[in-house]
């Protein structure tokens, strides 16, 4: 995350990467980093959807990398991980399957980490069900596929032959976690109960909580 | 709102103010309200906050769910466009030997960074104006707290700050009925607040430029501008339009209904009301013209769109382009010195300072799963911690002080926001994590520390004798070296935030300063590059931020500033411009300038 880095990339990948995504509409990226001595690349004319986004109309810059069948098994994995219940959507109803496609997509440093486990992750999956059952990770039935979960989903209780897919799993429950509150559907479950107007003074700390916590003497 | 179309300027004006930020903004206010007529010239684009401002989107709709990326570092909806710690086709460099890189901030825009600044706004103490008469180190500033004092006074009318009087020593009060009520401490910062007083830890009424009440127009235009009925009638009107805070959405995202302060929304409407002012953006100066009577007659700017040259003039120049940009522009201006225009005291590029910043955060058992409710407020914080330690310096160590920042509980949740379920909750999945999701969620909370550091030589920016930006400009290269007066202020704060964790039941890890201590830079808060002093041997500008070399050329930014006390600068910046250009005026009058 450092700003010295911007992308993690080499020079070369990163006007590869421009290329390649120029026609999809993005004009710059953050290719001229402190510390350049080259000659600096000239002014662009077009609105860079990064450095000056459109609000209104958000460009998303960059090529979906995940194929089909990764994003299946995100999707049933991260059902698993965030099911439909009294507490919310599935996350694969909020679009978890694909903010996990585009977080593993985008060019920079963490995020291209990310994918090497993601998809690292993926195939482990789908090798430990072919091994078990012959079948893809998403062919299995409900017990099969718990019974997987259950050996990676706890990194500190995973076997060592399961420790890949317990470092794999840990990752994607966060990104799950992340893609599924993330989506303004899910914060009253949450309790989250901002982003909405109030008029006159900010009406502060219920009198509830103010007591239960032993606050009085500090309102 | 500024929409500007025109992209023409006039043959000759009374004043051009290069830069369009605090104190660019506040300098084309006060001239244009007294007549002059004024040239804005902003390198960035223009940009309109009644329009642009994504104040209700959430994250859904924006990449990555608007989370932090090297190109958007506080996030996709953060109010800086065309900006950050990197700027395609403008770069910057580092010395060999420096220790620590340092981050330049800017923003290509209308109004620059005051579009998404914390808006918190301390007002600089007696001692903060006499350090070195106090502690030794440093310099003293060419006046006095009591010279400031009104000024500050006249900002914070004019802007609007929410805050109390709370007598602490050098954390001054304001006039009585100048301030805003602040608005009530959210739970995570009461239970800081019981916290503090048993570790002995002051923690009041943060003082944040935002309207937590609407302004009463007529009756502040009429004390800030006596004897001008021009300006009342303009002012009255504009400051009762601002809205009060709706205790909704994020500051760093800007505030389109105006309740908050930030340049494009308070300063330049009510200056183009006026029709003196004429604002031309993305206009990169490149410098300062001198005539051969030693006088600024001028800038020379690149017209971005165009890539070509142009020239601009007046009889005042004022150079408000960002603490760096400003020294850089005088760099690369012709002076008596071959360091630059002003230079003869050899101190331009030097004294470069930034806060001193460390941060500590924990999960905190207490504020697990507590019944909703809404704790957005004011869309930043609503207590701090002044600096208490004040006389205490002969035995922490270190010199100067620092104030506390504060914050956490349920804030609109981002892609990181779960982070501690790792901890909490491993081998949670299925509805269970739900539950576990909703126990956590908000339920921890962090101070950050920002502290003064003292100038030291090792501590500069130059021109790089070899690189150039896409304009052909040369670029700044930095230096910079902490010296152990910040490393260990830093490794107090660790320890400092680490009590009041601990207290509201947190399990903290403080880390030692060298690994707790920002990067430079990374505050945000870099001034002194052109400091102001009390004789041209040992300085840039004289008190009223006028350019001892050349008498009608002035300095309105951050580059000013002789001390950077832990207050954040914008406050100062915007007292010292008003405060500058009422001087400039009379000399103007008096024909001296």
């Amino acid at each position: 995350m450092k700003p010295t880095e911007p992308t993690n990339l080499s020079r070369r990948a990163a006007l590869k990467w421009l290329a390649g995504t120029a026609a999809a509409g993005a004009a710059a990226p953050a290719i001229a980093a402190p510390n350049e001595t080259e000659p600096t690349p000239g002014a662009s004319a077009v609105r860079s959807p990064l450095y000056d986004p459109d609000y209104a109309k958000p460009v998303f810059p960059w090529d979906k990398q995940l194929s089909p069948d990764e994003l299946k098994i995100i999707g049933v994995l991260a059902d698993i991980i965030l099911p439909k219940d009294d507490n919310g959507p599935a996350a694969s109803e909020v679009g978890v399957p694909e903010f996990i496609n585009e977080w593993c997509s985008a060019p920079y440093g963490d995020n291209r980490d990310d994918c090497e486990v993601v998809r690292g992750g993926l195939g482990w999956l789908n090798t430990e069900s072919f091994r078990r059952h012959e079948k893809r990770f998403d062919e299995l039935g409900n017990a099969e596929r718990i019974a997987i979960v259950d050996d990676i989903c706890d990194p500190a209780k995973a076997k060592p032959e399961h420790k890949v897919g317990a470092a794999f799993f840990a990752r994607f429950r966060q990104l799950c976690l992340g893609g599924y509150y993330t989506h303004s559907s899910t914060w009253k479950h949450l309790g989250y109960v901002g982003n909405v107007t109030i008029g006159g003074p900010y009406p502060g700390v219920p009198q509830a909580i103010i007591e239960k916590l032993g606050l009085q003497d500090v309102v | 709102m500024p929409i500007l179309t025109e992209r023409k300027t006039q043959p000759q004006y009374d004043a051009i103010v290069v830069g369009s930020g605090a104190g660019g903004g506040m300098a084309a206010l006060i001239l244009a309200l007294n007549g002059m007529k004024v040239l804005m010239i902003e390198a960035g684009r223009n940009y309109d906050p009644t329009t642009e401002t994504p104040m209700f989107n959430t994250p859904e709709m924006a990449p990555l769910r608007g989370d932090r990326t090297p190109d958007r570092f506080f996030g996709y909806y953060d109010a800086t466009v065309n900006g950050g710690w990197t700027v395609p086709g403008e770069p910057y460099t580092n010395k060999p030997g420096t220790e620590g890189d340092f981050w330049w901030w800017r923003a290509r825009m209308l109004g620059g960074r005051t579009n998404h600044w914390g808006r918190i706004s301390l007002r600089f103490g007696p001692r903060d104006f006499k350090c070195a008469s106090t502690d030794g180190l440093g310099v003293d500033w060419p006046m006095t707290y009591d010279d400031m004092h009104p000024w500050y006074d006249r900002v914070e009318k004019l802007i609007g700050v929410y805050g109390e009087n709370d007598g602490i020593e050098n954390a001054p009060n304001s006039s009585p009925g100048v301030l805003l009520p602040p608005p009530k401490p959210r739970v995570g910062e009461l239970l800081a607040k019981k916290a503090g007083k048993k570790v002995g830890v002051p923690i009041v009424a943060a003082h944040r430029a935002v309207l937590s009440q609407a302004l009463d127009g007529p009756r502040l235009a009429k004390e800030l501008f006596p004897n001008n009925s021009k300006a009342q009638q303009i002012m009255a009107t504009d400051m009762s339009l601002r809205a009060p805070c709706f205790w909704a959405t994020n500051c760093i995202r800007g505030c389109s209904i105006r309740a908050n302060f930030q340049s494009t929304t308070v300063l330049i409407p009510p200056a183009l009301t006026t029709g003196n002012l004429d604002v031309i953006t993305d206009a990169m100066v490149r410098e300062v013209m001198v005539g051969k009577d030693g006088k600024a007659t001028g800038v020379h700017y690149i017209d971005k769109p165009t890539r070509s040259d142009r020239v601009a003039k007046a009889r005042v120049v004022i150079i408000a382009g960002g603490t760096c940009e400003t020294a850089r522009i005088l760099m690369n201006s012709q002076g008596k010195d071959k360091g630059g225009l002003g230079n003869q005291s050899g101190q331009l590029g030097k004294n470069l300072m930034d806060s001193v910043g460390a941060n500590l955060s924990a999960h905190i058992p207490a504020m697990e799963d507590l019944p909703p409710y809404n704790e957005d407020g004011a869309g930043g914080l609503h207590t701090y911690s002044p600096w208490w330690l004040v006389r205490e310096h002969g035995k922490l160590g270190f010199p100067r002080g620092y104030h506390i920042e504060m914050g956490g509980g349920r804030s609109m949740p981002g892609v990181g926001s779960f982070g501690i379920l790792d901890k909490t909750s491993p081998g949670t999945y299925g509805s269970k994590l739900k539950e576990e999701a909703r126990r956590y969620y908000g339920a921890s909370f962090g101070f950050s520390g920002r502290g003064e550091m003292v100038p030291n030589k090792d501590c500069y920016c130059e021109l790089d004798p070899k690189v150039v930006d896409q304009w052909g400009i040369p670029v700044l290269r930095f230096h910079w070296k902490w010296a152990d007066y910040e490393i260990k202020q830093a490794e107090h704060m660790q320890n400092t935030f680490a009590e009041l964790l601990e207290q509201m039941g947190g399990k903290p890890k403080p880390q030692s300063g060298k690994d707790a201590i920002k990067k430079p830079g990374e505050i945000i808060h870099e001034v002194g590059a052109a400091r102001m002093g009390d004789k041209a041997t040992n300085s840039i500008t004289n008190q009223y931020c006028q350019t001892w070399e050349v008498k009608n050329l002035f300095l309105m930014d951050g580059a000013v500033l002789p001390s950077n006390p832990d207050k954040n600068p914008t406050l100062t910046i915007l007292a010292l411009a008003w405060r500058s250009c009422e001087w400039m005026m009379e000399e103007m009058k008096q024909g001296n300038i």
